[in-house]
Formats: structure tokens, C-alpha cells, sequence
């Protein structure tokens, strides 16, 4: 028993904090899918986002904000992430481009333009390190409930339960409000939305716009808490597990969430099998490619059909058929 | 005039503006990072053309992408749009490299064998999304982005296992296998130049052949126009899009066989994505998905990749500015719509006067 409890004490936390930026990002894909818009590119926006979040750490740092200045840099990559997702909502909105391309598109440039002036600024491939990290706390009360306190809430980094109160945020908002319920119309079927008076292209500016706020906030929270600094190889692939807990959650905030943290739980496991007993066999390569392995599954419905936003991938023309 | 805006000519005009905004706005960027475009530019060239090696080394690193852009092409061409020809061209470097170290045989049955096997592992790696999406329409653009990580760890894993032979590689390739050519490593100043450039340049030729010379090619073409058409003409539309994601999938696999057999003469773990089957995508785009158009494309992104280092050796110029370029240049091809309005524009103001 007191094995078991060892494993879970050490895999839970592991996991959880490796579900958090993805979860974030998939919440910023729901936006972006469920308005219609197919979003390939949150790599790139977490890269940006990872980029801001440390750029706008070291400077804030300067500025002598101390140990805020991570939180402002989650709130400077943000603004980033948003901005740069205008790339991808101007050229799959209002120019039609495949949205796809584009989000290929969108993922060359992030890491082209961030690690281009992460030369010129520091003459090298990576950034400084960050000093005023966010670290890992015990949550005061909670931590000395016995098992569920050192499993859930000890040596954890707040932005995990941020991060899950968002999701039910998201779930409210998109479910709950006249907003969410547009912004789905939108996605499902975008000219019976015009006729009854939605902007169509809005809609989907904003769904755009906050993926890549949330993209954003996802990439900063990973630099900030688990990288410390940014270089071309800090987000790799974070960005498509995202995308694939967002298909995998069925295009559903809770759906998403828990398969961030599963997919989350497949990457601890990865990291650290070789110290727990009974895992030691399992070659590393299973818990490496099961998220996109189950994933493949989802889709092909041998683990519930993911159905997509129905007008997902189509640009919208006003009054074509 | 405006038959050729509307015609074939209109065609190459939307690449080449795209080329030259791509441009452009790199010139932009040099300007606000305060550096000079006109010598940054000029050392990009130079590090193209400049001394034999320089080209030799374009030439090399256009192969495979010639490859990676055949494949996105022969997919986009039925409709379908092959995100995973990096993982296909992963797998296909693995099994040609270990096709070379694991079989002894005289290089005409060794060497094709080689190309062979690296080609059939990526067609497999493609037939997989190909079949999900024809059995159970699932998009393949997802399949296929977890297909390339599949592909990148169970290399790597493979490798890792039973391969290594030292830090993170494994051992070189049989001489029979190889595709490396002293005669024209010699001819560039010792770049490393391969056969495989020919091969390529053959396959370019291959895939116009069979799409635009064969009865199935017509079928595939056409089941990428109109599948509807198509299923109403008698045509098994399931069973192409299959055949045309698994051919897409052989390209990408053969690219990987030329990277394996031809530049590194040995697989090694990858830490990240090659990029080479995502650059497919942006050279499969601005070659219009023709083969000519792909061929060219490959030179120019070959050769900026290879340019990149002489502007920042030469004139300082941080060789990440080369992957903005072709970013850009990506979104203002796929942005054509909006290139052929404002076209448009222009043309139809001119007829009025």
C-alpha cells in the first residue's frame, strides 16, 4: 500500500503540472474550432506565447516587480499570443486562405520570428534565465489533508488550479451565455448564424484571437514554471497534444481537460518510469506515443466518435450557397 | 492581357509576388533589427552560388525536399492534404539506413533495395490515414500529425535500442548502399552532393507521368475535383484515396532513403522534427503542385536554407530570418484569393480606361 501510495504521490503532481499548459492551450483551440476555424498553429502560438511569457519575465524583473513579474509575463504573453494569432485570423478569414496551411504557416514563423530576435537581442540561441520563477507551494489547509493532501496539494504550482478553474470558465461560457451559443452557431452553421443577425467573420476573429491568448497563456505558463528560459527547443509538440486533447476531449472543455491530464499523466509516466517499481520493464517509447496513438483511436471511433464543429475548415462567403 | 490574368500565366504570377512580399517584408525585418537587407541579401546569395560548394550543398539540400514537395503535391492532387510526410520521410530514412547496415549485397540489388524499403515504409506510414479517412472519414490532416510523432519515437526508440553505435547515431551504411558520389562531391569542392539529385530530378519526372500520362492518374485527379463526379462515373473513390496517400507516403519515404543513403550515410535519434516534410508543404504550395513548379520551389528553399549561414557569417544576419521568409511566403500563397481580388482590381480599372 505504502508503494502504491509512493508511485501516486510522485506520478499525480507530475502529472497535473505537465496537463497545464496543455489544457490551457486546448481551451484556446475549443475557441478557435468551435468557431469554425481549424487552428494547426497553436504550436506556434504557444512558442509565442513561451517567447513573451520570458521576454516579458525579464523585463518586468528589470523594472524591479520581483516576483510579480512572472505573473506579468503570463499577462504580457497574453497580449502577444493574441496579436499574433491576427496572422492566422486574417489569412484563413478574411483572405480564405486553407485554414490549415495557414496554421502551418503559423507555426514556421512563431519559431522563425521568436528565436530571430532572441539572436539579435542576446547574440545567441536562448534567452537568460528567468529569476523570479513561479515555484512549487504547498496550498496552506488543504496540503494536511492526509493522502489527497501530498497528493494534490503539496510542492504544486498554483497556475494548475488556475488553469482548472478557467476550464470551468470556458465550459460556462461557451455553453451557458448567448456569446458561447453564437460563437457555436457560427461553427456549425455559419450562414443560418448571418441570417439571423450574427457576425459571422467577428465571431470567428474573436474565437482566432482567443486561442491565441490562451495558446499564449499556455506557452508562458510551461517557460515560467517548467523551462526558466526560452530557446527554438522549449515547446515541442506541446502545442499538437494540445490540439489533440482538444479532438480526443470531443471538442469539450471537461473533455479536453481530462485528456490533458491523461495525455499529461502518459508524459510523467515517460519521465519518470524508471524509478517506480513495476514500471521499469515498459520501454519509454509506449508512454511516449500513446496520447497519439489513442488519439488516431478517438477519431476512428474505436473509443467514441469525435464528431467536429460542422462548418469546421470552410471559409465563410456571405450569401454563397 | 487579360487572358494571361486569367489563363496559365496568372499561375506563375501569384508565386512570384508571394516570392517578392516574402522578400520584402525579410527586408523589412533586417531594417528594424538594424541590419543591412542589400548586404544581408547579397550574402544570402552568395551563399547560394558563390563558390561550387555552396551550390553543391543547395543542390544536396533540395533533393529531399524536392521529395517532401512531390508528396505534399501528389496528396494535395487528390484532395488530400498529407501533413504527415515528415514522419513518413522519418520512417523512411530509418529502414533505409537500416537496410544498408544489415545486408550484404552488391550494390545493384543492394542499392535499389535500400531506396526501395525506405519508399515502402513511408508508403505504409501514409496508407494508415489514408485508409482511416476512407473507411471511417477521419481527417487525415490530424491522423497525420500523430502519425509524425509516432514515426519520430519509435525511430528513435529503435535506434536507441538496438542500433547505436556512437552517441547518437548509428553506425554507417555499407559503401553498396550508399548513393555518395565521388564525382560530383569532387566537381563541389567536396560538398555533400549525391546522386540522389538525379533521382530526384527522375521522380519529379515520375509523378507528372503518372498523374497527368495514366488512367489512374486521371482517376485521382479527378476524384480530387469532384468526388461526387467521380463515385458517379464508376470511379472507387475510397480505393484511391488510399492509393493516393500511400504513393504521397513512398515519395516521402524515398526522400527520407535519399537523406539516409545519400547526405548522413546513417539514421540518428531526433530531438525534433527534421522540418523537411513541413518545408514539403510550403514548396508542394508555391510550386503550384506541379512538378516543374516543385522543382524550382526546392531550389529556392534549398538554397535560402543554404544561403542562411553566409548571411550570418558574412553580414550578421541571424539565419532564422530565412524560416520567417518562408513563412510568409507560405501565407501569402495560401492568401491568393486576396492577390488574384486585388489583381483583379488593377486589370479590370485599366480596361475601363
Amino acid at each position: 500500500m505504502d508503494v502504491i501510495l509512493q508511485i501516486l504521490y510522485i506520478i499525480v503532481p507530475a502529472s497535473l503540472i505537465a496537463a497545464t499548459p496543455l489544457m490551457l492551450t486546448a481551451m484556446g483551440g475549443l475557441f478557435s474550432e468551435r468557431s469554425g476555424v481549424v487552428n494547426i498553429g497553436l504550436e506556434g502560438l504557444m512558442v509565442m506565447g513561451a517567447f513573451g511569457g520570458i521576454m516579458g519575465t525579464l523585463i518586468f524583473e528589470g523594472m524591479g516587480f520581483g516576483n510579480l513579474s512572472p505573473w506579468m509575463g503570463i499577462g504580457f504573453a497574453i497580449v502577444i499570443g493574441a496579436i499574433f494569432s491576427l496572422f492566422h485570423a486574417v489569412a484563413s478569414i478574411s483572405f480564405r486562405a486553407d485554414q490549415i496551411v495557414s496554421g502551418v504557416a503559423l507555426n514556421f514563423l512563431a519559431l522563425g520570428l521568436t528565436v530571430f530576435i532572441v539572436r539579435e537581442v542576446f547574440d545567441r540561441g536562448q534567452t537568460d534565465t528567468i529569476s523570479a520563477r513561479i515555484f512549487r507551494t504547498n496550498i496552506p489547509v488543504l496540503s494536511d489533508i492526509p493522502i489527497l493532501g501530498p497528493m494534490l496539494f503539496s510542492r504544486v504550482y498554483l497556475t494548475t488550479y488556475i488553469a482548472l478553474l478557467i476550464v470551468v470558465l470556458v465550459w460556462y461560457v461557451v455553453f451557458k451565455t448567448p456569446f458561447g451559443l453564437r460563437l457555436r452557431a457560427v461553427g456549425e452553421h455559419p450562414m443560418a448564424a448571418d441570417t439571423m443577425g450574427i457576425k459571422v467573420l467577428r465571431m470567428r476573429y474573436i474565437g482566432v484571437m482567443l486561442s491565441g491568448a490562451f495558446a499564449g497563456a499556455g506557452g508562458a505558463v510551461y517557460a515560467v514554471t517548467i523551462a526558466g528560459n526560452f530557446a527554438a527547443g522549449t515547446i515541442v509538440g506541446q502545442g499538437f497534444m494540445a490540439l489533440a486533447a482538444l479532438i480526443f476531449g470531443k471538442w469539450t472543455p471537461f473533455g479536453a481537460m481530462g485528456a490533458a491530464i491523461f495525455f499529461g499523466f502518459a508524459m510523467a509516466l515517460s519521465t519518470s518510469a524508471q524509478q517506480l517499481p513495476g514500471f521499469q520493464n515498459i520501454p519509454q517509447v509506449y508512454f511516449l506515443i500513446l496520447p497519439y496513438v489513442l488519439t488516431i483511436f478517438a477519431l476512428a471511433g474505436f473509443v467514441g466518435k469525435a464528431e467536429p464543429p460542422k462548418a469546421l475548415n470552410q471559409p465563410y462567403t456571405k450569401g454563397s450557397r | 492581357m487579360k487572358n494571361f490574368m486569367q489563363g496559365r500565366g496568372f499561375n506563375i504570377l501569384i508565386p512570384l509576388i508571394a516570392i517578392f512580399f516574402g522578400f520584402a517584408a525579410g527586408a523589412v525585418i533586417m531594417l528594424f533589427s538594424g541590419n543591412n537587407p542589400i548586404e544581408g541579401y547579397s550574402a544570402l546569395i552568395a551563399g547560394i552560388i558563390g563558390e561550387p560548394y555552396d551550390f553543391g550543398e543547395t543542390l544536396q539540400r533540395m533533393t529531399p525536399l524536392i521529395f517532401s514537395g512531390l508528396a505534399v503535391a501528389f496528396a494535395f492532387r487528390t484532395g488530400l492534404l498529407n501533413i504527415g510526410v515528415e514522419g513518413q520521410l522519418i520512417v523512411g530514412w530509418f529502414t533505409s539506413v537500416y537496410v544498408g547496415l544489415a545486408i550484404e549485397a552488391p550494390m545493384i540489388i543492394h542499392l535499389p533495395l535500400a531506396i526501395t524499403a525506405g519508399a515502402v515504409a513511408g508508403a505504409l506510414w501514409g496508407f494508415v490515414p489514408g485508409y482511416l479517412k476512407a473507411r471511417f472519414q477521419v481527417h487525415e490532416v490530424i491522423v497525420t500529425i500523430m502519425m509524425n510523432y509516432i514515426a519520430m519515437h519509435v525511430t528513435n526508440s529503435l535506434i536507441r535500442t538496438y542500433l547505436l553505435d556512437s552517441g547518437q547515431r548509428t553506425g554507417f551504411i555499407n559503401s553498396t548502399a550508399s548513393l555518395e558520389s565521388g564525382f560530383l562531391s569532387e566537381l563541389t569542392q567536396f560538398s555533400r552532393l549525391h546522386w540522389g539529385f538525379f533521382i530526384a530530378a527522375a521522380a519529379c519526372v515520375l509523378m507528372w507521368f503518372i498523374l497527368w500520362k495514366t488512367k489512374k492518374g486521371f482517376e485521382l485527379r479527378s476524384v480530387g475535383y469532384n468526388k461526387n463526379a467521380s463515385l458517379y462515373a464508376g470511379m472507387n473513390v475510397n480505393a484511391n484515396i488510399i492509393l493516393s496517400m500511400s504513393v504521397s507516403g513512398a515519395f516521402a519515404g524515398a526522400g527520407g532513403a535519399m537523406v539516409g543513403l545519400g547526405t548522413y550515410q546513417y539514421a540518428n535519434i531526433l530531438p525534433a522534427f527534421t522540418n523537411i516534410g513541413f518545408d514539403g508543404i510550403a514548396v508542394a504550395l508555391l510550386g503550384a503542385s506541379t512538378s516543374v513548379g516543385i522543382f524550382l520551389a526546392a531550389f529556392l528553399f534549398g538554397g535560402l536554407q543554404q544561403g542562411a549561414n553566409m548571411m550570418q557569417s558574412r553580414a550578421g544576419v541571424a539565419p532564422e530570418l530565412v524560416e520567417i521568409i518562408i513563412a510568409l511566403i507560405i501565407f501569402f500563397v495560401a492568401s491568393s484569393y486576396i492577390i488574384r481580388w486585388g489583381l483583379g482590381r488593377l486589370t479590370s480599372r485599366k480596361g475601363d480606361k
